[in-house]
């Protein structure tokens, strides 16, 4: 891929995050204006001394006066951009590359959504006038085949990659219960994760991610001034995106244990960044672990473990938040919730705490240190062989 | 005379409810046997599809049908013509026509007579009765009937039968009725109607047989039918007809199907009978029907090209019922029973411009195939997924293409009116994969590799619009035959 990447140009100087959950006493501006007001003062700035805003949502609002209306911005530039759940992130690069080109000073990139006024059980989508041919699955349906696939691929007993998936929920359960802005702060037994009601194929209740209202922001001034405005910014060193052809429901080779779009925007990403060896190289990784099996595919797509080998590694802690590479340490989309435009930024939020050495004591990682100060975030939208991804890099040095 | 029918097609629904599952519910009525239950997301329409479907396989292809008939008492639309759905589904020429013959179940009968005179005056018909019965819980309706449809291509050339005469009477009474919008029919009382119709089918009968210059006792196969089922009994034990020669009536196993009865039966009869033999139908609805058919030389063929093409016969249908479907299901399937549905948005009416656009695809599920790699793509697209090249595509009609499951998924939160959806993911013989819907089929008992045929289902309904398109279901075209003449109690019969 032709992507040079704009590595060391940008840099983050201030983030919020609101507490994601079912929050019926929040509405979208009200979240709006935490997020945007938290980063602003974390930077400590005003928020009408950013240049311009990137908003990312996917269904709850529309244009630009969607954030500028609640925070009453005066006459600035506000772009709304939707990418499915990889909106966040989405907003983040866009913002990112505005102030590598030159044209602004500092921008924010902030994610929003509001999933629970709906009153349904799951995610909803506005789509476009249709012929009535699409069967219509669920988000976890889509995301079930990937476990009967997985293990049929490389010879794991169906009860024992469930063993395996619940031991992915156990993880992000165990590390949002120490995060106070998860949706889900507490542990949770696998006994209780194994025994949970099914909602698609061998995906339990605990399998799925939290439908959640959230918002978290960001914001970004060119890596040259970030020490004016921060003593220790987070520097961007890859911004990776792709969409695929949807190749996965038309292409009889497609077997379900993959998602083609993040093996190649993560290698793109560690191309951009220079990593060679992801999992030495990187002290955490914040993944779309929209649903568990999602994750452990993840584990082998980023190259975390080697193929047929992330349910054993799973088994052994390598993901656990005290483990060689811990991921999702605040909880992850299955703990801390997936308001849709929201995640992405959330999980550069936990990377903002996290490698700054900001985290609170009892959740803090320990693979933060000399030689090891990337983050990863992972972003995709869309469901298995047909979607989009996004892999980002931040760090905190230069080079 | 010249012309008659040159091929012929059933369809039963694969659910059979059994009578006495409705006594243990309501605490009375049901009786024995079983009756066929058109699954929640069948029609008259979609059963119409079928039985076309069945037609077609080993008849005149799609490309020699010039007018399309489709009579039943219970239409999807009013208004709006169904036939040209089924036209749709079957991928007929745009120059065919197509038209409903609607409302009364005496249409029926008129339908076939109709197909038969074109095929007379040279004209190829496909002539399409279907129908969809259900009656308020615990009636006799609901017992007696069961739902079905039967298709005949009508020509002039190549005819299996012939129409050699015909008889009719008619009375202006009161025996069954329906106001437009009402679900449920109304019956007068039972002697009344018994009165009237035994006269008037001997009378229709006796016209036919002087029609055809022949003779009760030359009848080799005698069809008697009708939603009276007092008239229906006597008329038939007084015909005057040699032993043996009265047609088995099916109803034990599938229930009286209502106006496409008669079409099954004498389905029935074409698939057993022999050259030159003589077949009466007699149907009985506000008046009677008799057609007197003579068998020709070209039905040992058409037998034998229609077991080649795997397209079961009634007896098969019949025995491959399932069984077990219970009465409260049976009841939500049909509306009787108000359930609560899953915290999911209704499902969106689908805009008709862009079904139009799709016509292809969605109701005679056409895929594309490039011209420069072979790919084959579900939906067709323009441009090719494994080379890139754009508008080098070739249409490709898959609906009669068995395919293989490749994995499965049951989706308890999407929207159904029989939860759970169970979601494939199918690749298809000859190439190409699609991820739909299956029917006909109890998740515990699926698994990866499973065979599957496609089926015309109405997915669902929303604001008032119909959203017809095709599911997986288990592939049942290849049961064995069975011979006998099945109680639709046996075991299902599935895949190859």
């Amino acid at each position: 891929m032709a992507s040079s990447g704009i590595k060391d140009q940008v840099a983050i100087i201030g983030m919020g995050c609101t507490r994601f959950g079912e929050r019926w006493d929040m509405g979208v501006d009200d979240l709006l204006t935490d997020a945007a007001t938290d980063a602003a003062a974390s930077a400590g700035m005003s928020i009408h001394d950013i240049d311009a805003f990137w908003l990312g949502t996917m269904t709850s609002g529309v244009c630009g006066v969607t954030l500028s209306r609640p925070l009453k911005l005066d006459y600035k530039p506000v772009t709304r951009v939707e990418n499915y759940c990889a909106t966040g992130s989405e907003a983040f690069r866009n913002a990112c590359y505005a102030v590598a080109s030159g044209a602004y000073d500092t921008a924010m990139a902030i994610g929003v959504e509001k999933l629970k006024d709906t009153g349904f059980s799951g995610l909803t989508g506005i789509r476009p006038v249709g012929d009535g041919t699409d069967p219509g699955l669920s988000s976890p349906a889509a995301f079930s085949f990937l476990s009967p696939s997985y293990a049929h691929r490389y010879g794991v007993d169906r009860d024992q990659l469930k063993e395996v998936m619940g031991r992915i929920a156990f993880k992000n359960h165990q590390n949002g219960a120490r995060n106070p802005r998860a949706q889900f702060q507490k542990e949770v037994s696998l006994e209780t994760i194994a025994k949970a009601p099914l909602v698609a194929g061998d995906l339990g209740v605990f399998d799925c991610s939290g439908v959640s209202d959230g918002s978290a922001a960001a914001i970004i001034c060119r890596a040259a001034d970030a020490h004016r405005y921060c003593e220790n910014p987070l520097y961007v060193k890859a911004l990776s995106f792709v969409a695929g052809p949807a190749a996965g429901p038309i292409d009889p080779d497609y077997d379900y244990t993959t998602f083609e779009e993040v093996v190649r925007s993560a290698a793109d990403a560690y191309a951009q960044a220079g990593i060679t060896e992801p999992r030495a190289q990187l002290a955490m990784a914040e993944v779309h672990d929209c649903f568990t099996p999602t994750e452990l595919v993840l584990m082998e797509d980023l190259g975390f473990a080697e193929r047929g080998t992330a349910w054993k590694e799973v088994l052994e802690g390598t993901f656990d938040r005290d483990g060689d590479l811990p991921v999702n340490p605040d909880g992850g989309l299955k703990s801390f919730g997936h308001p849709i435009g929201a995640s992405g930024l959330r999980m550069l939020f936990e990377c903002w705490l996290q490698l700054r050495g900001e985290a609170p004591a009892d959740r803090q990682i320990n693979t933060v240190g000399p030689g090891r100060t990337l983050g990863l975030t992972h972003n995709l939208g869309g469901a298995p062989g047909e979607g989009v991804s996004f892999v980002g890099i931040v760090g905190t040095e230069l080079g | 005379m010249s012309g008659g029918i040159t091929a012929w097609g059933t369809y039963l629904p694969y659910w059979r409810l059994q009578r006495s599952a409705i006594a243990s519910t309501l605490g009375g009525g049901g009786g024995r046997g079983t009756r066929a239950v058109a699954s929640y997301d069948e029609d008259t329409t979609t059963l119409g599809v079928e039985a076309a479907r069945h037609a077609l396989a080993a008849g005149p292809g799609s490309g020699a049908v010039q007018d399309l008939f489709l009579s039943t008492p219970d239409p999807g639309y009013l208004d709006k013509t169904s036939a040209t759905t089924v036209h749709a589904a079957l991928g007929l020429g745009r120059a065919s026509g197509a038209y409903d013959f609607t409302g009364a179940s005496r249409s029926a009968i008129a339908t076939l007579l109709q197909a038969l005179a074109s095929a007379g005056g040279g004209r190829t018909t496909l002539a399409v009765l279907s129908d969809l019965r259900t009656g308020l819980a615990g009636s006799a309706e609901e017992r007696d009937s069961g739902d079905g449809a039967a298709a005949f291509a009508c020509g002039p050339e190549g005819a299996v039968a012939e129409l050699v005469g015909r008889g009719a009477a008619s009375d202006e009474f009161l025996d069954r009725w329906r106001v437009p919008g009402e679900a449920d029919s109304h019956v007068w009382e039972e002697r009344f109607g018994e009165e009237l119709y035994v006269p008037l089918a001997r009378e229709a009968f006796a016209a036919s047989l002087k029609d055809a210059g022949l003779a009760e006792g030359d009848v080799d196969h005698a069809i008697v039918t009708g939603l009276h089922v007092r008239a229906v009994k006597a008329t038939a034990s007084g015909l005057g007809v040699r032993d043996g020669v009265l047609a088995p009536d099916l109803i034990g196993a599938v229930g009286n199907l209502g106006a496409a009865h008669a079409g099954v039966a004498l389905c029935d009869v074409l698939e057993r009978a022999e050259p030159g033999q003589v077949i009466a139908v007699l149907s009985l609805a506000d008046g009677a029907d008799s057609l007197i058919l003579r068998t020709t030389d070209a039905l040992v063929g058409a037998q034998r090209a229609r077991a080649e093409a795997g397209v079961p016969t009634v007896a098969e249908q019949v025995a491959a019922g399932r069984d077990d479907l219970t009465y409260p299901t049976f009841l939500t399937w049909r509306g009787q029973l108000r359930r609560e549905p899953p915290r999911r948005p209704d499902p969106e009416r689908p805009g008709a411009p862009t079904v139009h656009r799709s016509e292809e695809w969605k109701y005679g599920f056409v895929a594309s195939r490039c011209l420069v790699c072979g790919f084959r793509h579900m939906p067709p697209t323009r441009a090719c997924l494994a080379c890139h090249a754009i508008d080098q595509m070739a249409p490709e009609r898959l609906a009669d293409v068995p395919g293989t499951v490749a994995t499965f998924t049951i989706d308890h939160l999407a929207y159904s009116m029989s939860p759970p959806v169970v979601g494939v993911i199918v690749d298809f013989d000859g190439g190409g994969r699609y991820r739909c819907e299956m029917t006909d089929v109890r998740a515990s008992e699926l698994s990866m590799g499973d065979r599957v045929a496609m089926t015309f289902r109405r997915v669902w309904t929303a604001q008032g619009v119909h959203n017809y398109f095709w599911k997986a279901r288990p592939a049942t075209d290849q049961v064995a035959p069975s011979g006998a003449e099945g109680d639709g109690a046996g075991e299902p019969k599935r895949g190859e």
